[in-house]
């Protein structure tokens, strides 16, 4: 394991559904290069790539910000999108507002937020409307 | 049921009357230890464990990258479903054996329930699943 901190940033393009989860599988990739232990590295992948699905579906296009050291992993998912009017409902599990074509893709159950809460050890939210929305969350290593 | 057993891949083929799209050559190496079946990605990703085989009607890429991204061992296609071409090479590149059955999800899913493999373990439910949500970063 590397004692150095370093960063990576990754852009993402919205309604890109054949390309959705390219960035996951890179930073999962990226994360078992730099030796996290195996666990660590599955509670970002998942988060990372719920993420991931959600600017596909959603935003217009996002970028995805990597934080890696000793520590644990830090994510920031900065889109440009219509934003979410009422978070609280958002993170409620079931509740979703996905087309037909998301569910055709396996996706779009209303299970995005709380799983990415769930994966990680801390986790916040902010959203405009018209603007976008960010989220931040961390995976302690361990 | 038969105490909880693991499965290698290429009992799991054989118990299924499997097809091997890819990964043929680590059927004999490769354990899986529960079985899931599920179309939904969603709920994969929100309770799968590792050492799983998956079972799934779903064909489309999207069910492998949610395969690789979840440590899934091996990805059964139910009902004769297949991939595309892209689908089977990026299972290819990441490693990830692909099966196709012509079962049914419940019998492909009974089969290997009878065979003594069990079901994945579900995740307790989060201390923190019903905290305020922190907003603003």
């Amino acid at each position: 394991m590397t004692t150095t901190k370093f960063r990576r940033e990754f852009d993402v393009v919205g309604d890109d559904f054949a390309g959705a989860g390219r960035v996951s599988t890179e930073i999962k990739a990226l994360l078992k290069r730099v030796g996290y232990a195996e666990q660590t590295i599955r509670r970002v992948a998942i988060a990372v790539f719920e993420a991931e699905m959600n600017v596909v579906m959603y935003a217009r296009r996002a970028r995805i910000t990597l934080d890696m050291d000793p520590e644990g992993v830090r994510i920031l998912v900065d889109d440009v999108g219509p934003g979410i009017p009422d978070i609280e409902v958002a993170m409620q599990e079931g509740y979703s507002t996905a087309t037909d074509r998301m569910r055709q893709m396996g996706f779009g159950a209303g299970m995005g937020l709380p799983n990415i809460r769930r994966n990680a050890d801390e986790f916040a939210i902010e959203s405009e409307v018209n603007s976008g929305t960010r989220v931040r969350f961390v995976v302690h290593a361990r | 049921m038969t105490p909880a057993v693991k499965l290698t891949l290429a009992e799991v083929c054989r118990v299924l009357e499997a097809e091997v799209l890819t990964g043929g050559e680590t059927l004999d190496a490769t354990q899986v230890t529960v079985g899931a079946g599920a179309d939904l990605m969603s709920d994969v990703l929100a309770f799968i464990n590792p050492e799983a085989v998956l079972l799934t009607g779903l064909a489309n890429v999207q069910s492998i990258r949610t395969a690789v991204i979840a440590d899934v061992k091996a990805l059964v296609y139910v009902r004769g479903k297949q991939p595309n071409a892209d689908g089977v090479a990026l299972a290819e590149e990441n490693g990830l054996p692909l099966l196709c059955t012509p079962l049914t999800m419940y019998e492909a899913c009974g089969r290997l329930y009878q065979a003594g493999l069990p079901p994945c373990l579900l995740p307790p439910r989060c201390a923190h699943d019903n905290d305020e949500v922190q907003t603003g970063i």
